[in-house]
């Protein structure tokens, strides 16, 4: 049963009332009205306090709320800010200012929004790194994983398109890059990147369509995907920092040993979480928004201008380490089909995982250290992809990209016969 | 225990509080800084603060004086100005506004585009954001490192940006300089002795109206003014971030207890 207050009138979520059946109240009052007509209890007993999740989350298992948390954050002032933004070339840059300047509070919400992307990022690629930790990819959350990476693509695409609404110099000559990578399909490619842009170069046409995909067709896949991943996480229920599944272990109630409900435990552990993302968060936005040219670059302060090239063209922080791998290889059609399998390796990574453990905890030294090459690789990359693209800088790419995909790709051997640690038969916790 | 656990989260906000007193001391700490050498002038600084409202308004004055002729502000609003600069209206109108313009107006340059572009080869850029286009220690190099090269159309070069086609409209000021270099010698990449040219001093030639202690306090003033335009709320929202900081602090103190309670009863 249900373990609210008011559980004796709900159902059990393991045993649905027969067809036809309706689980009238006899209670009365608002809530009861409403229970009679939407499972609003059922709901929270369900997926709140009836969801029981490992008890030894640790420090990583912050980010996954906390990416929530900034989506909602960016929708909300991406909303306000769409309310002053004029997606036309003639227009975009100057409306900005206004926001920036004129409207009141704007300048907080446009820098609450750019500093959201960066954050967004950050808490999803910790989420991410949490997942290659702990084996949350594995068995059986291939799918919740493969959605996950659809969810950062997505991300990665609307992030993109919402770089270039400011239309300063450096979101005009960045997205000419991204775009013309697309001209590296076979046959199609020409055609398919005048398809994108909507002219012949990126003009009012394209921040247009930009704007379009950005504030309502993306977020709503972006919506739709999380969804799934929510909903394929509640299947298995999460992974934890050993890897071992609670459910294996349930005691005579059939609650697992070491789950506790999600709610009132973790979502007031989220909470505090929260409090300290917003510390850091608060810090950038009020006195440092644009993290020295990381965040918000120098050139967007200037107008879009065809005449005049940034020194150096580079996206923003979090797509640098792709950007680096793709301008590491002299051939250019070669260097965007290594840049897309880079990010397949990161989709197909459920099935070249071949160890009898999940969490790192228990893998081998082999598994450690190709797990610290990696995590090395990707920042270092990262670094790089904002580096000019020559002499050491590009030496470095290379080794930095064999790295990232040895890590992949030679993991269906490595997994296999790295010597584990004998795994527990429950979760390691110990009380604070 | 209880005690001993509430407080171990005192030296992670004596942190934080340490931060937020750093990042928002920093440019004060910065404005003791003595003048170095011409041959260093990469390393000058504008040592900025947008806190200084009597530098502020004399910047707002000198712009208007040296600047407006040629470069708008185009998203800054002579109403703003005197707002954020405690400048009354009347004297807004009185001595910085040009005769035509409102209050509500935005700050203008009487100078017609396509004349300029005939002038100078290139119309004059709007100076709003050119402090958080480039940096404000740039324009203040800039506006020190002019020098008389007449092999130049306008009779100046500057050494932060070569071939500017700006005139040098501060040496009436600064008064007249030349640069001066020394040969050095250095080795080749083949190996041989080569001689080099390189910067060592200005000299001047021909005094300006200002002392060089008035012209750095003047190029200070103006470059300080163009870091506020650049963003004008910025003041506003170093001073505001102290709160909401502190209240989040206090949130999240209150959310770790709150944690902590509930958590007794894992075991």
């Amino acid at each position: 049963m249900a373990t609210t207050e008011r559980g004796s009138e709900l159902r059990t979520p393991s045993a649905p009332l027969p067809p036809g059946a309706t689980p009238i109240s006899k209670k009365r009052g608002f809530r009861a009205w409403l229970n009679q007509r939407m499972p609003i209890d059922e709901f929270v007993a369900d997926q709140l306090t009836g969801y029981y999740a490992p008890k030894n989350f640790n420090f990583w298992y912050f980010f996954g709320s906390l990416a929530g948390l900034v989506l909602v954050l960016q929708l909300v002032t991406g909303i306000f800010l769409a309310m002053f933004y004029k997606p036309s070339a003639a227009h975009a840059f100057d409306s900005v200012q206004f926001i920036m300047r004129e409207v009141d509070w704007g300048w907080l919400i446009r820098y609450m929004h750019s500093t959201g992307a960066s954050a967004f990022f950050i808490v999803v690629y910790l989420h991410m790194f949490r997942g290659l930790m702990y084996g949350s990819y594995r068995q059986p959350r291939e799918l919740l994983w493969v959605i996950g990476m659809l969810v950062y693509l997505a991300l990665m695409a609307e992030a993109f398109m919402g770089y270039v609404l400011p239309w300063g110099n450096m979101s005009f000559w960045g997205a000419q890059v991204i775009v013309n990578i697309f001209g590296t399909v076979p046959a199609i490619g020409p055609g398919l990147v005048q398809w994108i842009r909507g002219d012949y170069g990126i003009a009012d046409a394209t921040l247009n369509r930009f704007f379009a995909l950005h504030v309502a067709a993306v977020p709503l896949i972006l919506l739709l995907l999380v969804m799934l991943h929510l909903v394929a996480l509640r299947r298995n229920g999460s992974n934890n920092p050993d890897g071992v599944e609670i459910k294996d272990h349930t005691g005579a109630d059939g609650k697992p040993l070491d789950g506790i409900p999600f709610h009132p435990y973790y979502t007031v552990k989220d909470i505090f979480g929260v409090g300290v993302f917003f510390i850091i968060f608060a810090l950038i936005v009020f006195y440092a928004p644009t993290v020295h040219g990381l965040f918000l670059e120098q050139p967007n302060f200037e107008p879009a201008n065809v005449l005049s090239t940034p020194a150096e063209i580079h996206p923003v922080w979090y797509f640098t380490p792709y950007y680096a791998i793709l301008r590491a290889v002299p051939n250019k059609a070669m260097g965007a089909l290594l840049m897309l399998l880079a990010l397949v390796s990161l989709l197909v990574l459920p099935w070249l995982d071949r160890s009898p453990v999940k969490s790192i905890r228990y893998k081998g030294w082999i598994s450690r250290v190709m797990l610290a090459v990696f995590a090395i690789s990707f920042i270092g990359l990262g670094y790089l992809g904002l580096q000019p693209a020559e002499g050491v800088y590009v030496i470095f790419a290379r080794i930095f990209a064999v790295c990232y995909f040895a890590f992949f790709w030679l993991m269906p051997f490595y997994s296999r016969i790295d010597r584990v640690k004998p795994v527990p038969e429950r979760v390691v916790y110990h009380a604070h | 225990m209880r005690i001993r656990a509430r407080y171990r989260v005192v030296p992670a906000l004596l942190l934080v509080a340490a931060l937020v007193a750093g990042v928002a001391g920093a440019p004060r700490a910065l404005a003791a800084d003595d003048a170095p050498s011409d041959a260093d002038w990469q390393s000058w600084k504008a040592n900025t603060n947008v806190t200084d409202m009597a530098s502020l308004q004399r910047g707002a004055r000198d712009f208007a004086g040296y600047c407006l002729g040629c470069h708008s502000l185009k998203f800054e609003r002579w109403s703003r100005l005197g707002q954020d600069l405690d400048i009354p209206e009347a004297l807004l109108v009185k001595d910085l506004i040009p005769p035509g313009e409102t209050p509500a107006g935005y700050i203008i340059s009487p100078m017609v585009e396509s004349d300029a572009e005939k002038w100078f080869g290139k119309a004059p850029p709007d100076l709003s954001l050119m402090a958080r286009a480039r940096d404000p220690d740039y324009l203040y190099q800039y506006l020190k490192t002019f020098y008389v090269d007449p092999a130049r159309a306008t009779g100046a070069n500057n050494m932060a940006f070569p071939q500017s086609a700006m005139p040098d409209i501060v040496s009436p000021l600064e008064g007249l300089k030349i640069a001066v270099y020394k040969t050095i010698e250095t080795r080749g990449p083949d190996g041989q002795m080569v001689k080099e040219q390189v910067f060592d001093h200005f000299k001047v030639i021909a005094p300006g109206s200002m002392t060089a202690q008035q012209f750095d306090q003047f190029t200070h003033d103006l470059v300080n003014f163009l870091n506020y335009v650049g963003d004008p709320q910025q003041a506003t929202r170093t001073s505001m971030g102290v709160w909401v900081i502190l209240f989040l602090l206090l949130f999240t103190w209150v959310a770790w207890l709150l944690k902590r309670e509930f958590w007794k009863d894992v075991k």
